[in-house]
């Protein structure tokens, strides 16, 4: 059963507050990882590795560092759970 | 060559969490070992449930970013680094002339372990990609280096319990040879996990005294029965006596002779003869360019083993005398591995900043022979008033072994 937008988003924060100790409400969709949430590309593919894990998806490691905006990684998770 | 000073100091230990805190609760006999909270012992069978974990947790300290991306053994050493660096009011300095020199005994085994957890339960995809950073011996050097702007070098000299001593004494080196003016230098470990303490468990080496954890370790008393693991980090700022004058900094001490030797005779127990710790203290003597009996006080590496500590007493008495004040602080402490040569400098620095010498906990009925002045319950004073000078001892598993000579500034 493909989790919602909404539920992507919430799980998402949930892994960058962990990760980076940011309240989750921080990270919105339209924040972009790198210039809003200070993720660098080892922290970025952190966050994807958990993030395969969590989803039970696949993000192939060049794809996880060309995702810009938060809501970049919900379509991305979105569409591998498809 | 350039007189090496002592203008920074930092620490996090199980007996506290900075300097000040440290030194008072050493003066006041504190033990800082504990039973572990988790249930190890009983799940592998490891015969001992206790060890001297962090005063105050480095989860407290650092944002949850450094957390993440530093193994604990980092951690533990940048917490000591920025205290150091601070207490050495931020010197300025040319970043080319900034140099870094920290190491641990065993580096990132939580980082390693986990790691192979997670490849063996879940697979190699779900290795983080932090892991070799993290794990990496020299990864705290590498840390401090990027986080403080050194680029004269960053090293990270292994040498078991010896590290954090030899970090110090390759540090002096550094600035003698004209590499650096400033270096930021010490040791750290954080390997109480059930891997290592199985395996020190293996070799006999750890006290089993699990109904007394913090009369477990007893240096020199006729029922010490090995040594009690502990966690931590000890960072110093080394300085050319030009380069702190110049700016006017605070001079905690000097750092006058460095001497290093290698018993080669096994790769576990030391040299029963102690010929090779005799001779590391005596070539930092010479290096000092003062004689053995100059030494007011030694804060021995005395871990409470049964075989070791005697050997070492009777070779600090062959160079010093036996009316040489002896501490062995890890009476308190626990054994930080390749933390302990870095923290214990930190002891002989303030012993002769304050001309006193910390007291040795848990000692009932000392050794008989003992060729020392052993300094037990309470601290006491170093005597005279001019210039005092104290050795630090670190001998670590391979006969690797180093002696560091302090002066009063």
């Amino acid at each position: 059963m493909a989790l919602t937008e909404s539920e992507i988003l919430a799980g998402l924060a949930e892994i960058v507050a962990e990760e980076t100790g940011l309240p989750a409400e921080q990270v919105t969709p339209e924040a972009s990882f790198a210039d809003d949430l200070d993720i660098d590309s080892l922290s970025m593919m952190t966050i994807m590795t958990y993030a395969e894990e969590k989803f039970e998806v696949r993000i192939p490691d060049e794809d996880a560092t060309s995702l810009s905006t938060v809501q970049d990684a919900v379509d991305f998770i979105a569409k591998a759970q498809a | 060559m350039p007189e090496v000073v002592v203008t920074g100091l930092g620490t996090t230990n199980p007996i506290g969490g900075n300097v000040p805190d440290t030194w008072a609760a050493a003066l006041s006999g504190t033990s800082g070992i504990r039973t572990l909270d988790n249930d190890w012992a009983e799940r592998y069978e490891i015969p001992v449930d206790f060890a001297g974990t962090l005063k105050v947790p480095a989860g407290e300290v650092l944002p949850v970013r450094d957390t993440k991306r530093m193994d604990p053994s980092t951690q533990f050493a940048v917490i000591a680094a920025d205290e150091a660096w601070a207490d050495a009011g931020a010197p300025e300095v040319d970043p080319e002339r900034l140099g870094v020199v920290v190491s641990s005994g065993i580096g990132g085994v939580w980082t390693i372990l986990n790691a192979w957890d997670t490849v063996k339960e879940k697979g190699a995809r779900r290795v983080l990609p932090m892991t070799v950073p993290m794990l990496m011996p020299n990864s705290s050097a590498a840390f401090i280096s990027v986080r403080f702007g050194g680029k004269a070098g960053a090293h990270a000299p292994v040498s078991a319990c010896a590290s954090g001593a030899e970090a110090i004494g390759d540090a002096v080196e550094m600035i003698r040879s004209g590499r650096a003016d400033v270096v930021i230098a010490g040791g750290t470990e954080a390997a109480i996990h059930p891997m290592p303490l199985a395996a020190f468990a293996k070799m006999q080496a750890l006290s089993t005294r699990c109904d007394d954890p913090q009369g477990a370790c007893r240096p020199y008393d006729v029922t010490r029965d090995g040594f009690v693991m502990g966690e931590g980090a000890g960072i110093v700022v080394l300085e050319s006596r030009e380069h702190a004058e110049a700016r006017g900094a605070r001079i905690h001490a000097v750092l006058a002779g460095v001497g290093m030797s290698a018993d080669a005779y096994d790769v576990a127990p030391p040299d029963p003869s102690g010929a090779g710790q005799e001779r590391a203290m005596r070539l930092a003597v010479a290096d000092a360019g003062i004689v053995g009996d100059d030494v007011a006080h030694v804060n021995a590496h005395a871990t409470a083993t049964p075989a070791g500590d005697l050997v070492e007493a009777k070779a600090i008495s062959r160079v010093c005398g036996e009316s040489v004040l002896v501490s062995a602080t890890k009476s308190m402490t626990g054994h930080l591995l390749g933390g302990a040569g870095a923290v214990e400098t930190i002891f002989t620095v303030l012993a002769v900043r304050e001309r006193l010498a910390p007291p040795t906990i848990n000692v009932t009925e000392p050794e008989p022979e003992l060729p020392v002045d052993l300094v037990r319950d309470q601290p006491r004073a170093l005597p005279g008033d001019g210039p005092v000078h104290a050795i630090n001892n670190a001998f670590g598993f391979g006969g690797h072994n180093v002696a560091l000579v302090v002066r009063s500034a």
